[in-house]
């Protein structure tokens, strides 16, 4: 009984990793805003993460402070954007996802962000029907 | 000297497999590890243009006013008492108010309720937490609070859990979930913010 060939073995899995490796830092933005997330003790994990979007709050970087100022701004996707420009991007967001129902907003805001930035943004969120929201959080004891 | 070729002995490479499959475990044990948490909250349906304002009919018995202003100071009111607090405080506060274990008048009121598994139930679900912010307040303040409430609803769902299950809120079947939803709803309302200026 001749043995099987396992010589290609180590380039099949060398592919996945591969794989793996390409889609997991696919996924990540360039931040342009700074942001310490509060911490809190009734949090839930995001699970799925192909219904999640990221809306960023914060000052903007240190490198960027000096042609953006130090005020509060909002980031979507690799840029600065206004609190209405949401509703496109939650549209934009919702377009490629198979549940749309179950589209998930995570906000990732600064602690000392002024609520009246947050209260904007789920205005908006409402408006575009994206009722589903996390602040995203960190765990504490 | 008789040259004689030599045959070259391959490379065993019979353990690259197992050494990629560790790479392999090891980057989905690491990517999957740092998994975003955050405190899930579901906002209301947008409102519809010709809608009533619904909180007139709220007894003002039903009603908890929690009030953050814009030194992110707490301001809790309900029918037994009113004041500033603190963290500890209001998820006390809140859990008294949910519970109502007493029958107060000055708490929110109670009825009967027919909620499956649990049977004939005397609860509190017309009470409502009000939430109102300033647009100065600290975003760290307002999540604490709701970080607070959530707990409050959290521990109030885990001493029924165990009380009528024997186990914690996290470990029922999803029908038994549902029953404990029932009984102790959160129903947390957080006000149209007010606009200042034009737009």
């Amino acid at each position: 009984m001749p043995e099987m060939n396992t010589s290609s073995l180590p380039d099949l899995i060398f592919t996945i990793l591969f794989f793996f490796m390409m889609v997991t830092t696919m996924r990540e933005v360039t931040l342009k805003v700074k942001f310490v997330i509060p911490a809190g003790t009734e949090l839930e994990k995001l699970e799925k993460k192909s219904v999640v979007s990221f809306i960023y709050v914060g000052p903007p970087t240190d490198n960027l402070r000096a042609q953006m100022g130090s005020s509060t701004r909002i980031q979507l996707n690799d840029r600065y954007a206004e609190a209405r420009e949401v509703m496109d991007f939650v549209a934009a967001e919702r377009q490629g996802m198979t549940n749309q129902a179950e589209q998930i907003i995570s906000i990732k805001a600064d602690q000392h962000t002024q609520m009246g930035y947050i209260t904007d943004i789920k205005e908006v969120l409402r408006k575009s029907w994206a009722l589903r929201i996390n602040y995203s959080a960190s765990r504490r004891n | 000297m008789a040259k004689k070729k030599k045959k070259m002995p391959g490379l065993n490479t019979s353990s690259t497999a197992d050494i990629s499959f560790m790479l392999l475990i090891f980057f989905l044990i690491t990517t999957s590890m740092d998994t975003d948490m955050g405190l899930a909250r579901r906002l209301p349906k947008p409102p519809e243009p010709d809608q009533e304002d619904a909180t007139m009919d709220i007894k003002s018995r039903n009603i908890l006013y929690v009030r953050l202003n814009a030194s992110g100071e707490l301001w809790i009111k309900d029918e037994m008492s009113s004041g500033y607090g603190n963290l500890q405080e209001l998820r006390n506060r809140v859990k008294e108010f949910v519970k109502n274990e007493q029958n107060l008048s000055k708490l929110p009121e109670k009825h009967v309720k027919n909620i499956d598994l649990l049977g004939q139930c005397f609860v509190t679900d017309k009470h409502v937490i009000s939430v109102q912010t300033d647009r100065g307040t600290p975003y760290n303040m307002y999540f604490q609070v709701q970080n607070e409430l959530v707990a409050a609803y959290n521990e109030l769902r885990n001493e029924l859990a165990k009380q009528k299950f024997g186990r914690e809120f996290q470990y029922l079947k999803n029908e038994e979930k549902d029953a404990i939803k029932k009984y102790y709803p959160q129903n947390i309302s957080e006000a149209e913010p007010k606009k200042y200026g034009g737009d």
